[in-house]
This record gives C-alpha cells, sequence and structure tokens, in this order.
C-alpha cells in the first residue's frame, strides 16, 4: 500500500489565451496565412509539488485566480497537465460542480442513472442505491418529473445525493458545503462529516478560513499559480491571513 | 497499457449504455407515435422517393422501391451517424468540464444509438421485399458484411469530424454541403446506367459509400457481391482505414478538447 493518496509532481498548467476566439476555419486560414496567430501563454500553475498522506485532510487557500480550481480540475483528471504528472491512488470523488451530467428533458429517475454513470459506478449499485439517493435528496414526489422542472435547488440536492452515495478514498470539495437551504446545508455537512470519520483523504477549497480551519489539518497556499506554504493549517493559515491584510 | 484501457472501458460501459439509451429515448420523446417513427419516416420518404423518381419519371420497374430504400436506409444511417458524433463532443461540454471520462465515449455512443435505430428501421425492409416481389436467397446473408462496413465508416468519418469541429464549428455547416454532395453521388434514387452513359460513372468508384450501399443491394436481390472484387474491397479498406485515422486523430487531441469548449 502506498502511503500517500495523491502525489502531486511539478505540475504546470498552461493556456493559450488567444487574443481573439478564432473558432471558424476562414478566420484560422487568414490569420495563418498572415502571421497572425499570436497567444497569450498563460501558465494557471507552475511547479507544483506536493503529496498528499492517507487521511489527511488538505485545505487548498489562496486569493482569486491563484489556480486553486485549475489544481482540483488536474487533480479530478478533467485536465490534463502539460508539464508534470499527478499520481492518485483510491476511488476519487469530486464534488466539483453537483449536477454538471444532468441531462434536463430527462426525469429526476432517468438521471440518476446517467449521472452515476458518469461517476463511473457499476449499474447493480445504482439499483441498489436508488431509493436511499431518492430519500436522502427529498425529492420522492418529482423523480418522474424531467428536470428541467426543477428548481436549482433541487437539482444540487440530487446532485450532492447521488455523488456521496459511494465511499471515496479521495474527496474532492469545491464550496459545497454551501447545498441548498439550511436545513439541507446541515445535513449535507453532517453526511461529509460522516465520510471525514473514515479513512478518506480530503481536499477542500473554500474563501472561508473558519470552514478551511475547522474541517483540514493541513493546508497549502497558493499564489500566481506557484505553491508558496505547505504544511499544518495553523501555520499556513497564519501566513494566508497575512497576506490578505 | 491494453489492460488499463479495458478496464476503464470496463468501467464506463455502464456509462456507454445509457448515452445510448439517452440518445434513443430523447430522441422520440413527446411525439405520440414514439419509436414507432424510426419505421414510419423511411417508409414515408421512400413513397414520396418513388413517387417522384418512380411514377413521374416513368420508370417501370416493380421493385424500384425496394432499391430506393436500401439506399436511404444506408445513406441516412451514415447522414445521421456522423452528424451526431460531431456534435457530441460539444453537446456534453458540461461533463467533460467537470468530470473526467474517457471522451471517445461520446463519438461512439452517438453512433451506437444511430447504429440501433437503423437496425430497428431495416424491418420495414423486410416488409417492403416481400411486398414488392424481391425474394432474398442464400446472398441475404452476405448482407452483414455491408452493415458492419457501414458501421465502421461511419465511426471512423464521426471520430474524425468530432476531432475536427472541436477546434472549427464551422465544419458542421461544411459536413452539411458534403453529405449533400455524397447524397446525390450514391445512386440512392437513381440508377447507375443514366451515369454510364455520360461517362461519369467513375464517380461511383471513388465513393465507398456508394459501394457498400451496392453490395448491400447486391446482398438483398439475391446476387453475389464478389463478382467485382472491387466492390468489397475499397469500402473494406476504406472503412478500416477511417478508424484508424479516426482513432489517431482522436487520441492526438482529446487532451485539448476542454481548452476550445
Amino acid at each position: 500500500m502506498a502511503k500517500y493518496a495523491i502525489e502531486v509532481n511539478n505540475v504546470g498548467m498552461k493556456f493559450n489565451l488567444s487574443q481573439e476566439k478564432l473558432d471558424s476555419l476562414k478566420e484560422y486560414v487568414i490569420k495563418m496565412v498572415k502571421g497572425e496567430l499570436k497567444y497569450n501563454e498563460f501558465w494557471a500553475l507552475k511547479n507544483v509539488s506536493f503529496k498528499v498522506e492517507k487521511g489527511d485532510r488538505v485545505g487548498i487557500l489562496g486569493l482569486n485566480g491563484a489556480g486553486k480550481s485549475t489544481l482540483l480540475k488536474v487533480i479530478a483528471g478533467v485536465f490534463k497537465p502539460t508539464e508534470g504528472q499527478v499520481i492518485r491512488h483510491g476511488r476519487l470523488v469530486p464534488l466539483l460542480e453537483l449536477g454538471a451530467g444532468f441531462d434536463s428533458q430527462y426525469t429526476g429517475a432517468e438521471n440518476i442513472y446517467l449521472y452515476s454513470a458518469v461517476l463511473g459506478y457499476p449499474k447493480s449499485f445504482v439499483d441498489e442505491k436508488f431509493d436511499e439517493i431518492v430519500k436522502f435528496a427529498e425529492l420522492e414526489k418529482f423523480i418522474d418529473v424531467p428536470i428541467k422542472n426543477y428548481s436549482s435547488g433541487m437539482k444540487t440536492r440530487l446532485g450532492f445525493s447521488i455523488a456521496t452515495q459511494v465511499e471515496p478514498d479521495i474527496l474532492i470539495l469545491d464550496e459545497v458545503l454551501s447545498v441548498g437551504d439550511a436545513k439541507f446545508r446541515k445535513k449535507s455537512e453532517a453526511k461529509i462529516m460522516s465520510m471525514f470519520k473514515s479513512e478518506v483523504t480530503v481536499l477542500f477549497v473554500s474563501h472561508s478560513l473558519d470552514q478551511v480551519k475547522r474541517l483540514c489539518n493541513k493546508a497549502i497556499l497558493l499564489e500566481h499559480g506557484q505553491l508558496v506554504a505547505a504544511g499544518s493549517i495553523d501555520e499556513v493559515a497564519k501566513i494566508y491571513e497575512e497576506k490578505t491584510k | 497499457m491494453l489492460e488499463k484501457q479495458i478496464n476503464t472501458f470496463k468501467k464506463y460501459r455502464f456509462l456507454l449504455v445509457e448515452l445510448v439509451k439517452k440518445g434513443i429515448k430523447l430522441k422520440y420523446r413527446r411525439s405520440y407515435l414514439g419509436i414507432l417513427w424510426t419505421l414510419l419516416e423511411p417508409l414515408l420518404t421512400t413513397c414520396v422517393l418513388t413517387l417522384v423518381f418512380g411514377t413521374f419519371f416513368g420508370r417501370d420497374d416493380k421493385t424500384f422501391p425496394v432499391y430506393i430504400l436500401t439506399g436511404r436506409l444506408l445513406y441516412s444511417f451514415f447522414s445521421g451517424g456522423t452528424k451526431a458524433a460531431m456534435k457530441s463532443i460539444r453537446q456534453h461540454a458540461g461533463m467533460i468540464k467537470k468530470v473526467y471520462v474517457p471522451k471517445y465515449i461520446y463519438p461512439l455512443s452517438s453512433v451506437l444509438f444511430n447504429f440501433i435505430i437503423f437496425v430497428i428501421s431495416l424491418i420495414v425492409l423486410v416488409g417492403a421485399t416481400l411486398v414488392f416481389g424481391v425474394y432474398p436467397n442464400k446472398w441475404v446473408i452476405t448482407s452483414l458484411l455491408p452493415l458492419v462496413m457501414l458501421l465502421l465508416l461511419t465511426l471512423g468519418v464521426g471520430m474524425i469530424l468530432s476531432t475536427m469541429s472541436v477546434f472549427f464549428r464551422d465544419l458542421e455547416y461544411l459536413w452539411d454541403v458534403a453529405l449533400m454532395l455524397i447524397m446525390y453521388t450514391c445512386a440512392i434514387f437513381y440508377k447507375t446506367k443514366t451515369m454510364e452513359k455520360t461517362g461519369h460513372a467513375w464517380i461511383f468508384k471513388l465513393n465507398p459509400l456508394y459501394a457498400i450501399i451496392k453490395i448491400f443491394r447486391d446482398a438483398i436481390y439475391g446476387r453475389s457481391m464478389f463478382a467485382d472484387p472491387y466492390w468489397v474491397i475499397m469500402p473494406a479498406v476504406v472503412s478500416v482505414l477511417s478508424v484508424l485515422i479516426g482513432v489517431a486523430l482522436f487520441k492526438k487531441h482529446q487532451d485539448n478538447f476542454i481548452l476550445h469548449i
């Protein structure tokens, strides 16, 4: 068994920000012939390396545009890093934007199967957990209604309920603790807390330092795509507080 | 490496099934006749084409509707499948941006769902052969060969188009025009004799889709498609080649999709 749950080695992520958005062939050819194809290279992440031990709960701190979300997406496998590599051990569940895989014409029930499939669950598992998912999302009455008629709160509740049905080894949270109304928020926080109790490794992004302090034992700090500090939550929080003053 | 690929595929097989189901379910949702349209649609268009190209142009071939139907069914799968595959990446942009899923699942599922609808619609053809007195013999078994080629060709071309259209959205419009050209050079609603007279029959030799339609007709009309092996070998080579190119191209560029959608 590996000691680390996540190893991030020298990760760099480059984006080509073209000055104008080119997506027509004609424009592309014209610009290419004229030699006007210019890109602004932008490194959202550069030389980021750190390791997360199993069972650690790591807060990712940084100002807007520091590269927090990009880092999470690289770790989740959505972006392939331009440089370096990420090694993951175990089943990873990203709670990034909930319900991203929903189809609006589909009913709630159909979407449970679709979204579960997107997250890579086997069908037998969904069959077994179906009632639990519906019950947790409190959507018993509306489960056969097309999702386009759902309120945004109902959608996030369903997404949260599906995504948290598995026992992940690595959990990625991006500001999701603010799901739904106050009642559901309490319930979802309790659910996440119960996941914390098991040996789960957590990566957590939030702008609320209090929340990070409450949930995490370690932290890393990003600034302009570079890793500036890593260590226990108290040390990193201190540096972060100084930077934000 | 290959083992890893197979394991990932197994993990996402359920997603593939779900996406194929979604395609079929949503295609006919909210229509009264639902999946029956799979049969009605080719039937009605064949009626129109027979009326125009058979009756109006004064052709007295009793089996002409079967001739049209075979061409039309195969062509519309090719056109529907490639179009759906081409749009599949952009259509699922929301998912691609947030969750990791092997991306080939999207064009693959689009082609497969169109293929299933196509296979169902072949029932119409069975009916039409009986009604218009085309009685297939043992050669009908060879009709599987062009169907496999057609699936491969559609998948290959679909993968190529889905990769390219991420970077150039204009392709969606260009492909419509290209499809029109392909349709008119597939001899769907006319016989090739007219073209032979004007000396333009070489066009057919360059069109793999026409070759597939031709050998499929041979099989249905109870003839051997191997009489002139060119019509079997050419589309076989082209369809395998298109899959190889499609997969290679897709693999090379898939990591950049996310930066463009």
